[in-house]
């Protein structure tokens, strides 16, 4: 399905952005795994990725760094040759209710979650247009469509993600260069692992299908997304959320 | 001077699919050659690497008639 192409999935060490490296890697793509902090965590995806039998490379790069991400593509280009697909995925959270929240926990979660997603377009464009076509998926999430109390910095950045895969859409479009976003809802990870019994009760009630999302259920959309199955489909958000937000 | 000229002339040519002879030095790129915003960003992308030289943001967004980047050619090649 992605045979011969060439992938980077941001903030891919754990999580939803591990699925993601590992279910490209399972359609034949090469996957570049970028991390921030955890290095061994990164090395072991790439150990998994080469598991499908294709090319991988871990680069530690803040994606919010205009220099850092210059570097990451280039990296990328000159071992695989070509990018064909962007993941913005890297991500932070600093909830905090907005009475509480400090300047810097505002700004370091824009930083990252919204800024980053610009920078890393802004690098790939040019090896995009170059190659005149490319796919790129943004990881926002539901709340940045409905709000979320405590989060207003993340749901700022995320509903940010949003407006920005539009205009980028519009930009490229004549390109041949898809830009899309997904919205996941609650996925199942550290972070929810750590919820107590009457918080995973809360939010299962406020999902139609009474269960929470898994990574892979995120990765094998965004495979979709970045596959010549969407070639018709551009500036658009896919909610996978189990139905919480219409 | 006239090498630099008939180098971009061909890029320009090939890149906008236009005639050679609408290419002098006074056209416009958005105006005369037809050529939208991303058109002109790609063609500096391919003078960068024709002329092996990086043009910054800010003094790409100066050039907007063949004969501005036939001119920052001249003057900053080493």
């Amino acid at each position: 399905m992605l045979n011969n192409k060439n992938a980077l999935v941001t903030g891919a060490s754990r999580g939803i952005g591990r699925a993601i490296a590992l279910e490209l890697a399972k359609q034949g793509a090469n996957v570049a795994v970028n991390f921030s902090g955890s290095e061994d965590k990164a090395e072991s995806v790439v150990e998994d990725v080469k598991q499908y039998g294709v090319q991988s490379i871990k680069i530690q790069a803040d994606v919010a760094d205009e220099t850092d991400t210059k570097a990451m593509v280039k990296d990328v280009v000159n071992e695989f040759g070509s990018l064909d697909i962007l993941v913005n995925n890297a991500g932070i959270n600093r909830d905090n209710l907005l009475m509480r929240m400090k300047e810097d926990e505002f700004d370091q979660v824009i930083d990252t979650n919204l800024k980053g997603v610009y920078q890393c377009i802004k690098a790939v464009s040019r090896q995009m247009i170059k190659q005149k076509g490319g796919r790129i998926i943004n990881v926002s999430s539901v709340v940045g469509v409905s709000g979320n109390a405590g989060q207003a910095n993340y749901t700022a950045a995320k509903a940010g993600v949003i407006g920005l895969t539009k205009s980028v859409a519009k930009e490229f479009a004549s390109r041949d260069i898809l830009v899309n976003a997904v919205a996941p809802g609650f996925i199942s990870s550290d972070m929810t692992d750590s919820l107590t019994e009457e918080q995973k009760n809360d939010i299962l009630s406020m999902i139609p299908l009474e269960k929470l999302g898994q990574p892979e259920d995120v990765a094998r959309v965004v495979r979709f997304l970045a596959s010549d199955d969407a070639n018709y489909i551009t500036g658009q958000t896919i909610h996978i959320d189990g139905g919480m937000v219409m | 001077m006239n090498e630099v000229f008939d180098k971009v002339k061909d890029i320009i040519v090939d890149k906008l699919e236009v005639e050679e002879a609408q290419v002098t030095m006074e056209a416009s790129f958005k105006d005369d050659l037809e050529a939208d915003s991303l058109d002109v960003v790609e063609l500096v992308m391919e003078l960068e690497d024709e002329f092996d030289m990086e043009i910054a943001d800010e003094e790409a967004e100066k050039i907007n008639t063949v004969g501005d980047a036939v001119n920052y050619i001249n003057s900053n090649q080493s």
